[in-house]
């Protein structure tokens, strides 16, 4: 019997609610705490401090209680270009810089994942509006940019429901084996989707 | 109340030998829309979704005037669209935000600006549109009645003064049509209808007929669907 198709899956970082004290910190703490593990992560070097760091985000995986199944599934391509990478660097200039490179990016992935699970995008507009408010007086809108961030993590499963309908469509004309016939219509209705999402936008007056 | 005085849109397509061509999309057009509940028929690509954009700025009209609630929507356009709302055929454009809760949220991020009262008033509408179990379930988890519900909840929120609804019922089944037309039936704001739908159209106080950029028939359902099943039957 032929294994069933897996189901379109929630994208990484989607919020959860939940009691835990991650749900409860302060959403800027949490993006400090991730900002300054991005930096670390470059500036510390060896393996490690980044298999610490990597113990840290799944770490603040399990405290945040996200399911790990699905969160495994959200990481899956991330932790696959993890390997690819640190694979090339081991062979390349040895095993240390190996784990380096692979813990380095998928701990960062993971601890931002923790953020966007643990908070809702609403605070996070909140907080990105109020740290932009300066940039004001260099004709930046921080409504605007908050509301870019907001469309960003929305677009990613729009997109990939899209990619999913335009390979189907495909394969439906017999041209599973023409990447052409799937790129191409992904592309034209990926600038539809985005001038109908910037119409939808207007009319909710979020662009006035 | 909607005033259309000679508005029109033209635009130009690109032709033959790298030339524009200009196209008229809707013909110079004057009516006063007072009516609570009007409805636009008319064949695909006729200029009905043109009409309904005119009434918010969406579509500017490049000929004559448009007013909305007493506003020059020329002029006013933003203040025009925090009156209008606006739903879509493709609830999928309309919902930006990741979860329903955020979604209506982010439509009252201009009239409640504290985020916990903000959230509690998106729970109430979340709830009052038989949606609140829902609201932290992924858009796109959704199911294609439940987005246009949330897509109708979302512009409700913010209480318009007129609705302007573009085919909203087109992707959906018999059971969610008949719930997104109910709730359009109760709001208490004017609405304008584009529809297919002549059930929905039966219900309505005046009937546009629109037919290649021209409203060719207008006055009481009964006359105006004659008139489209007219129209259809010669094609």
């Amino acid at each position: 019997m032929s294994r069933p198709p897996r189901a379109w899956t929630d994208p990484v970082g989607l919020y959860r609610p939940g009691d835990t004290a991650l749900h409860a910190a302060p959403a800027g703490l949490k993006l400090a705490v991730l900002a300054a593990l991005g930096v670390a992560v470059v500036v510390v070097r060896g393996p490690w401090p980044a298999l610490a760091a990597l113990g840290l985000g799944g770490g603040a995986a399990v405290v945040a209680r996200l399911p790990w199944r699905a969160t495994a599934a959200g990481l899956a391509p991330v932790t696959l270009t993890s390997l690819l990478l640190g694979g090339y660097q081991a062979w390349q200039r040895g095993p240390a810089l190996g784990v380096e490179v692979a813990a380095d990016l998928l701990s960062v992935v993971a601890a931002a994942t923790v953020v966007t699970a643990t908070t809702p995008v609403d605070v996070l507009l909140d907080l990105l509006v109020r740290a932009l408010r300066p940039l004001r007086r260099v004709g930046l809108d921080p409504d605007a940019v908050a509301l870019t961030v907001a469309l960003m993590l929305r677009a990613i499963p729009a997109l990939g429901r899209l990619f999913v309908e335009v390979r189907d469509a495909a394969r439906a004309r017999g041209l599973e084996r023409a990447p052409r016939a799937v790129l191409v219509p992904f592309a034209v209705r990926t600038v539809g989707r985005a001038r109908a999402t910037g119409e939808a936008l207007a009319a909710r007056g979020l662009g006035d | 109340m909607i005033e259309l005085h000679e508005a029109g849109v033209t635009v130009e397509v690109p032709g033959p030998a790298g030339t524009l061509e200009r196209r008229v999309v809707l013909e110079p057009l004057t009516c006063t829309l007072t009516e609570r509940r009007i409805a636009v028929i008319g064949a695909n690509g006729s200029g009905k979704s043109t009409l309904a954009r005119l009434v918010n700025g969406l579509r500017p009209a490049t000929t004559g005037r448009v007013t909305t609630c007493g506003l020059d929507v020329a002029t006013h356009g933003a203040r025009v669209r925090s009156l209008v709302g606006f739903v879509f055929t493709d609830p999928d454009a309309q919902l930006v935000m990741p979860t329903a809760l955020e979604d209506v949220a982010l439509s009252l991020r201009r009239a409640v600006p504290d985020r916990r009262q903000r959230e509690a008033r998106a729970r109430e509408v979340l709830e009052r549109f038989g949606l609140g179990e829902r609201a932290h379930t992924p858009v796109h988890a959704l199911s294609g009645g439940q987005k246009q519900l949330l897509a109708l909840a979302g512009v409700l929120a913010t209480e318009p003064q007129v609705l302007v609804a573009d085919e909203p019922t087109t992707l959906l089944d018999l059971r969610w049509r008949r719930v997104v037309e109910d709730v359009l039936d109760e709001v208490p704001a004017q609405v304008l209808h584009v529809t297919h739908d002549l059930q929905a159209v039966e219900r309505a106080d005046r009937v546009l007929v629109v037919d290649q950029g021209r409203v060719v028939a207008d006055g009481r359902a009964a006359e105006a669907v004659a008139a489209y099943r007219d129209l259809m039957a010669v094609r």
